[in-house]
């Protein structure tokens, strides 16, 4: 339930809601990176970052080794992680 | 699958295993991993084959589909039963038994239920259907707390009147402060949850040590996460020292997300009390929508029959989360319950942890000393 896997901002989708597109194992969705703070801020989201996903969000802004090491380790965890990504597969945000 | 493939993390989680052996000698524990995630992880790569006798682990209740007690699935199960609605909702909570079933049951009956991965799709399926009513049953720590409020802002940003949320989010502090007030459990150290933690931060946990005197360590996912925060623990504890430490650095901050607690406060607050499986009414321990939301707020715009039903009597759903019994020492475990046809919520989530022991099989510890290869 509480999982959130690692995926790499391609995209900002739309600045305004803060949408951005993030690749995750080759699976591409739209994330709101809102929990990260202000649309316009200096801390925004911007392409290339590593963000930590769940149920649609970013948590977390996390640099690249992270990312790697998390990745790694989730995909070791086979089928949470198939389970997680399947999920994220049949998501729609806009 | 093995533990570890890389023979460095395996010579790691080796040495990582004599350090803790050395540092628990003789002496006996007991440390709770708090989160579901970590059993997962525990079992599903045998964790507990690389610690000594002396060292038990015992699973605790932050497993949000495990804890959530029988009247409310019955009343997600209620909403998804009125007519021109549609009730949106993670796949965990399918399988949960309610007093009338799963929820999985009802939509087999024709209950408009829809599966969705983020709040955000759930919104998404309130614009497309205009003509109904969709209710998102919302549920999880204070990792998907915040997704939830921002869902609701988003829906009054936008204007979306078809579109509330079931609230059942649950704050983790209060679990563990119940845990240690409980007679019956005895622990020498917390595991603390690693992405509930990128949310909240680690300074929430400052009441173990400074109240009770526990070492709290915030650990993450990887099995030698896992062992680096035990050795951590038994660190703390050999030199005589309690603190809250954080072993996640890499991605939990100390103070959390502010932004994202910010949210929490602006659309939630604090209910009087929640109903939790196993634990029983635990005070200030869940979320429910501000006033100034109550357009978007479920339970107030329909009513809930909100009865409390009793967990079926061979069920030991309660001792397991208390950490009291261990998965195999319930009576109907693998037997009359079983992922398949569960009785009992731990054995419905991936981080249950009766679903975790029975996927795994790992009814027997066996032990570092056993001469088992990594």
């Amino acid at each position: 339930m509480c999982l959130a896997i690692p995926g790499k901002v391609i995209e900002i989708v739309d600045a305004g809601r803060q949408i951005v597109k993030a690749e995750v194992s080759g699976v591409r969705r739209n994330v709101s990176a809102e929990l990260l703070g202000e649309a316009g801020q200096a801390d925004c989201v911007r392409v290339g970052d590593w963000i930590l996903i769940h149920a649609g969000f970013a948590l977390a802004r996390i640099n690249e080794e992270e990312a790697a090491a998390t990745t790694r380790l989730f995909q070791a965890m086979a089928d949470a992680y198939a389970d997680e990504l399947m999920a994220l597969r049949r998501s729609e945000i806009e | 699958m093995r533990f570890v493939d890389e023979y460095r993390s395996r010579d790691s989680a080796q040495r990582l295993s004599q350090e803790i052996a050395a540092l628990l000698g003789s002496r006996a524990y007991k440390m709770m991993e708090v989160c579901g995630g970590h059993t997962h992880t525990i079992y599903k790569h045998g964790v507990e084959d690389y610690l000594p006798e002396g060292l038990t682990l015992v699973h605790g209740p932050g497993c949000p589909v495990c804890v959530i007690p029988m009247g409310r699935i019955d009343d997600a199960r209620f909403l998804a039963e009125q007519r021109d609605v549609i009730l949106a909702t993670f796949g965990d909570t399918l399988r949960v038994p309610g007093g009338r079933g799963s929820l999985l049951d009802a939509k087999a009956r024709g209950a408009r239920i829809r599966v969705v991965y983020s709040p955000l799709d759930a919104l998404k399926v309130a614009r497309e259907h205009p003509e109904k009513h969709v209710v998102f049953f919302a549920l999880g720590f204070e990792t998907t707390a915040p997704s939830t409020a921002a869902t609701v802002l988003r829906a009054a940003r936008e204007g979306v009147r078809n579109f509330s949320v079931f609230c059942n989010h649950v704050l983790i502090v209060p679990a563990v402060k119940a845990l240690l007030d409980s007679p019956d459990l005895r622990l020498d150290g917390f595991i603390g949850p690693g992405h509930v933690s990128t949310v909240i931060g680690c300074k929430p946990y400052q009441f173990v040590p400074q109240q009770y005197g526990k070492p709290f360590v915030v650990a993450g996912f990887e099995p030698l996460d896992v062992l680096q925060a035990i050795s951590m623990i038994l660190r703390q504890l050999s030199q005589g020292r309690a603190e809250v430490e954080n072993q996640y650095t890499r991605v939990v901050r100390w103070d959390g997300n502010p932004h994202a607690l910010a949210l929490i406060g602006e659309v939630m607050e604090l209910r009087p009390h929640f109903e939790w499986r196993g634990l029983g009414f635990i005070s200030h321990s869940a979320l429910r929508l501000r006033d100034a939301y109550r357009e978007y707020d479920a339970e107030k715009l329909f009513e809930l029959p909100s009865l409390r039903v009793s967990d079926p009597k061979a069920c030991q759903c309660g001792e397991v989360l208390k950490g009291v019994l261990r998965p195999w020492e319930c009576k109907v475990f693998g037997t009359a319950c079983t992922p398949e046809t569960p009785i009992g919520t731990c054995m419905v989530s991936s981080e249950g942890a009766c679903a975790a022991y029975y996927h795994y099989g790992r009814f027997q510890r066996r032990r570092a000393d056993g001469a088992r290869p990594l």
